[in-house]
């Protein structure tokens, strides 16, 4: 019952496209989880199927003990996509007072949760701008708000830090840091393997398949590598061999 | 809750967005003043030809009050007509027979009507005995020896607009705002948050049921008081028609804007969605079969409706059959958007 995400045997197809091919995951509280892997290898499937945006061909998913998809679950899950979907002739307020109401949060909380999530994300000052009006970075720091609003007990964060700067990632990562002491679990893909160095485990994916999991030291140490790129490579090539 | 929370955010921006704002209340309302103007060009100068008619006659239809007449007088029924067929003059007055024949040039609607008036009004205010020829016919003979008979003016058209561009613009704004939320992944967003289906789409509703209430308001007051159209029904039933109107347009927008990927393929739209919808909703006199098409077109039913309350004030009961057909075409619309989200998320 340590697991507060479990993926067994997830198959996906689009069409005739098969695009995940049996993915496992145990994905414990608590920590920070990242799935790594190249452009295309079906993380962002992967996180969609375990968010319940969509039903996987086959297999299961259970968050919180709970079989998903399932509408009282996904209060419990805060999402913030690849895109930046947000609404950009509303003020950033704007757009968290819509989704703070979407999530059924009342006036107090509210207030409350604003305050706390542009702060988190260094937005209060520009907060009355419309997202228009903001830059790529600040339109990522406001999604990551988002997805935070409703004090989620699981952040499913796809590419959180792409496009924001050196020093404003690190106080993200940070907060990251604090709220799995709070007991939320992150989920979080990246493609950047030092980024993939501050998650507590990883589970690398490549071509719609788990090809390692572990924390990374695990993962360099049994690949026998120095760095967790190498680890990576090697355990693609340990795959390819299997294949054939 | 939610479907209040999300009328409230389209509402919000569209305020923010002034170019659209103006675009629902204010274009329309432009548009209407440029019909006015084409259907009711008071000051245009009305050529009518003369045969054999009387001096006092010719005098009554010269000091029409109402529009400037010039009198052209010729010989004989052909040398008339030759001149309605150069376009000299709009109608030819005969009275060389005891029944008096009006030629008439029908390719101009407008100023046909106004010669008619014309003619008319003269008829009234002299005493037909003093005449030297025995015309007591009510309905006297008219020809139409270019075009044909066309009885759409201002207000038959004025009517039939308010549903045309209701549709028009709740169609384009409304499929383009929520191609938008798709294009931007706002929702797939949405749709990672406990919101059901059927909410995202009754939502849209609330919010551009609102705008659309505002805008046939404006639209109504502006066409009645300063363009002195008559409403002779209940204005309830006229907001009534609008509104049902607009979520048949709204729906419908929504649904085909899953067919778009870019707001310009939206706008591709408009010659097969919205351009055949207006020429076959009746407003125009159709010939052949294409009245027939027209009741495949929501708009019809729309026009329909209008034409019976503005233009003859007939009641709710009326027009029963032309509500029922837009609620039941909303229906399915709604239901079809409810199922195609279920590509995007399967809860």
């Amino acid at each position: 019952m340590n697991n507060s995400i479990i993926l067994k045997n997830i198959y996906k197809n689009y069409g005739k496209t098969e695009v995940l091919h049996g993915i496992d995951l145990k994905i414990p509280r608590g920590i920070i989880y990242g799935l790594l892997g190249p452009s295309g290898c079906g993380k962002t499937t992967t996180v969609k199927v375990m968010t319940g945006i969509l039903k996987a061909s086959s297999g299961n998913v259970t968050i919180l003990n709970n079989k998903m998809p399932s509408y009282d679950m996904m209060n419990n899950i805060g999402y913030m996509a690849q895109s930046d979907a947000l609404y950009e002739t509303l003020t950033a307020k704007e757009n968290l007072e819509f989704f703070a109401k979407i999530y059924g949060l009342n006036k107090s909380q509210t207030a409350k949760r604003i305050n706390y999530v542009l702060s988190t994300v260094n937005l209060t000052k520009d907060m009355n701008k419309l997202v228009r009006e903001y830059s790529g970075g600040m339109k990522r720091r406001l999604s990551l708000a988002i997805a935070l609003l409703a004090n989620p007990k699981i952040l499913v964060l796809d590419e959180p830090t792409v496009g924001i700067d050196p020093l404003l990632r690190n106080d993200i990562w940070s907060e990251f840091k604090l709220l799995t002491e709070k007991g939320i679990t992150l989920i979080v893909t990246t493609h950047v393997m030092d980024e993939a160095e501050k998650c507590n485990m990883l589970a690398m994916i490549r071509d719609g398949n788990v090809i390692a999991s572990g924390s990374p030291k695990e993962l360099i140490v049994n690949s026998d590598s120095c760095t967790l790129e190498e680890a990576f490579i090697k355990y693609g090539k340990l795959g390819d061999s299997y294949e054939n | 809750m939610r479907i209040r929370a999300l009328a409230m955010r389209i509402l919000i921006q569209i305020r923010h967005d002034k170019r659209t704002l103006g675009l629902i209340l204010i274009a329309p309302l432009f548009i209407m003043t440029i019909v006015y103007f084409i259907f009711n060009g008071a000051n245009t100068e009305l050529h009518v030809g003369v045969i054999n008619v009387d001096d006092e006659y010719v005098y009554e239809m010269e000091s029409n009050d109402e529009f400037d007449v010039t009198i052209n007088e010729y010989e004989c029924n052909e040398e008339g007509e030759k001149a309605l067929k150069d376009e000299k003059v709009i109608a030819v007055l005969d009275m060389t027979e005891d029944n008096p024949v009006i030629l008439l040039d029908g390719s101009e609607a407008t100023n046909v009507k106004q010669a008619l008036t014309v003619i008319n009004s003269a008829r009234l205010n002299i005493n037909l005995d003093k005449l030297p020829m025995n015309i007591k016919m009510d309905e006297w003979e008219t020809k139409y020896v270019l075009g044909k008979e066309d009885s759409s003016m201002f207000d038959t058209f004025g009517a039939g607009m308010l549903g045309i561009i209701i549709f028009f613009l709740v169609f384009l704004i409304g499929g383009i705002n929520f191609l938008g939320e798709r294009t931007s992944g706002t929702l797939e967003k949405l749709l990672s948050t406990p919101i059901r289906r059927i909410e995202i789409v009754l939502g849209y509703i609330l919010g551009f049921g609102i705008l659309a209430i505002l805008q046939s308001l404006i639209f109504t007051l502006f066409v009645v008081h300063v363009l002195n159209l008559e409403v002779m029904g209940s204005i309830y039933l006229v907001i009534l028609i609008t509104l049902l109107t607009a979520i048949t347009a709204l729906t419908l927008g929504m649904m085909l804007s899953t067919l778009a990927n870019s707001e310009f393929q939206m706008v591709q739209f408009i010659p097969i969605v919205i351009l055949p919808q207006i020429f076959l909703c009746g407003i125009f006199k159709l010939s052949g079969g294409w009245d027939i098409a027209g009741h495949f077109m929501p708009l019809y039913y729309t026009t329909e409706a209008l034409n019976e309350v503005i233009l003859k004030g007939r009641t709710i009961s009326y027009i029963a059959d032309d509500i029922l057909v837009l609620l039941v075409l909303s229906g399915i619309f709604i239901t079809i958007n409810t199922l195609l989200l279920k590509f995007k998320r399967s809860l």
